[in-house]
């Protein structure tokens, strides 16, 4: 039943402004699982998944990308994880639509119904042509999480995804986030909002263990 | 929120080439920079601004303005790519399209590249179109104008490609414009003086294939250099930031 893990951390360890974030913390990603990244503000949540995302190098332990280090194969790694991080990626000149398309190019460019489908699929429907600016700041993450339903990516590193979110958009991620575990998706979130999903790992910082 | 019909998750194993990439960074920027342009204006406008002012606060007389004119072209063009340095990765590092851009599969320098193309396009060539206009104004003769024309062309080039370098290591600080020219600067120098020397010495009636040679070799270097120094500079930036 297990399979492979795809992200594996030893004896991770970070320290930020002369302080200890974290240390020994060990965990291991599996297809299909989602992990919730807990702890107070300042714990290095976002720092944990900076760190996973490969954007921060301030670390010093073991990253294994499908067994092996992932310094030996970071395009494999890059190819096939997905980070969304508190600013949305989002240029706030552009439309939805011009921001979605930019987005994908670079990993795997879909036609512009499906782009539109996606958009639709967010709540965005309308919105598609309007500069990005003069949409509201849950619109604007709409359109970062408007990525989800269609990215490909096995690995997702979401940060605060529910940030400035309306209940309702927060249920249908949340259902989202289910159902792509359930396609055998790995999914990592920070989050302060109370996930609870079946099987769900908790990774607890803050106190620099971690509990699986 | 739903996705229909989405099939099981496997590992992607081919992902999308480098040229496709590079072509979308570069049609997003260009993009971007044509929803607001005032601030494709603002170079060009400091470019004319330094250019005209340079007779009237120095002197108007012809003798003088035929043997400085180039150099202040130069000066003038060389600090108008300086001020809009700033804003190649600012905008993306404030609202995370940089991250992404980091994240992407593709070899990263490709990306900078693309970006630095389009930067480079958009305020260096503008540039060199403009100034045989102001090469008029300064009196320059037809055959210095050419020249002058050729080494902006070869030059401003190198001015973004070295400038991408300085932009992608000032990125996380908050006061970065002075830390950019102080870092900049002595990098650009040695283009400003062939740049001068190039005109100079068409104006001597001297050959200028040496020249022009050296500042191909200026632009290659750059080209083949410059966005691996960046690239590897935009790490660092993000890592700390």
């Amino acid at each position: 039943m297990m399979s492979e893990p795809l992200l594996q951390a030893v004896d991770l360890e970070c320290e930020r402004d002369e302080r200890l974030l974290f240390q020994n913390l060990s965990f291991s990603i599996v297809p299909g699982t989602l992990t919730r990244v807990e702890g107070p503000n300042g714990s290095g949540k976002t720092t944990l998944l900076r760190i996973l995302a490969g954007l921060s190098d301030a670390w010093t332990g073991q990253l294994l990308w499908c067994g092996r280090p992932r310094a030996h194969d970071r395009e494999s790694f890059y190819r096939n994880s997905l980070y969304l991080g508190h600013r949305p990626g989002i240029k706030p000149l552009l439309t939805p639509m011009e921001n979605l398309r930019a987005l994908m190019a670079g990993r795997c460019p879909v036609a512009d119904e499906v782009l539109a489908q996606a958009l639709a699929g967010t709540g965005l429907a309308g919105y598609e042509n309007v500069p990005c600016r003069n949409l509201s700041a849950g619109q604007q993450r709409r359109v970062a999480l408007a990525r989800l339903l269609i990215a490909d990516e096995p690995l997702w590193l979401l940060d605060e995804v529910f940030t400035a979110i309306d209940a309702e958009g927060v249920k249908a991620i949340e259902a989202l986030l289910q159902q792509r575990v359930e396609e055998g998706g790995a999914v990592l979130v920070t989050t302060h909002h109370d996930l609870q999903l079946p099987g769900m790992q908790r990774i607890l910082l803050g106190g620099g263990q971690a509990d699986e | 929120m739903s996705s229909a019909g989405r099939t099981l998750v496997k590992p992607i194993e081919q992902g999308v080439g480098p040229l496709s990439a590079m072509l979308a960074v570069f049609s997003r920027d260009v993009r971007v920079a044509f929803r607001q342009r005032q601030d494709l204006l603002n170079p060009l406008l400091f470019f004319v601004m330094v250019v005209t002012l340079f007779p009237l606060g120095v002197s108007p007389e012809v003798s003088f303005l035929q043997q400085s004119g180039a150099g202040i072209l130069w000066v003038a063009a060389l600090l108008a790519v300086l001020l809009s340095l700033d804003h190649l990765f600012r905008h993306d590092f404030d609202d995370g399209t940089l991250e992404q851009l980091v994240l992407q599969p593709q070899p990263l320098f490709l990306l900078i590249l693309a970006k630095t193309l389009a930067h480079w396009i958009l305020t260096g060539l503008p540039l060199v179109l403009l100034a045989p206009v102001l090469g008029v104004m300064v009196h320059l003769d037809g055959n210095s104008i050419v020249i002058l024309c050729l080494t902006l062309l070869i030059g401003t080039p190198v001015l973004s490609l070295i400038g991408s370098i300085g932009a992608a290591l000032t990125l996380g600080l908050r006061s970065a414009g002075v830390l950019l020219s102080l870092l900049i600067i002595p990098l650009y120098i040695p283009v400003l003086i062939f740049g001068t020397g190039t005109v100079a010495a068409a104006g001597e009636g001297a050959s200028v294939g040496g020249y022009l040679a050296l500042m191909g070799a200026f632009l290659v270097l750059a080209l083949t250099l410059a966005p691996f120094a960046a690239a590897a500079a935009l790490r660092i930036s993000m890592s700390n930031s």
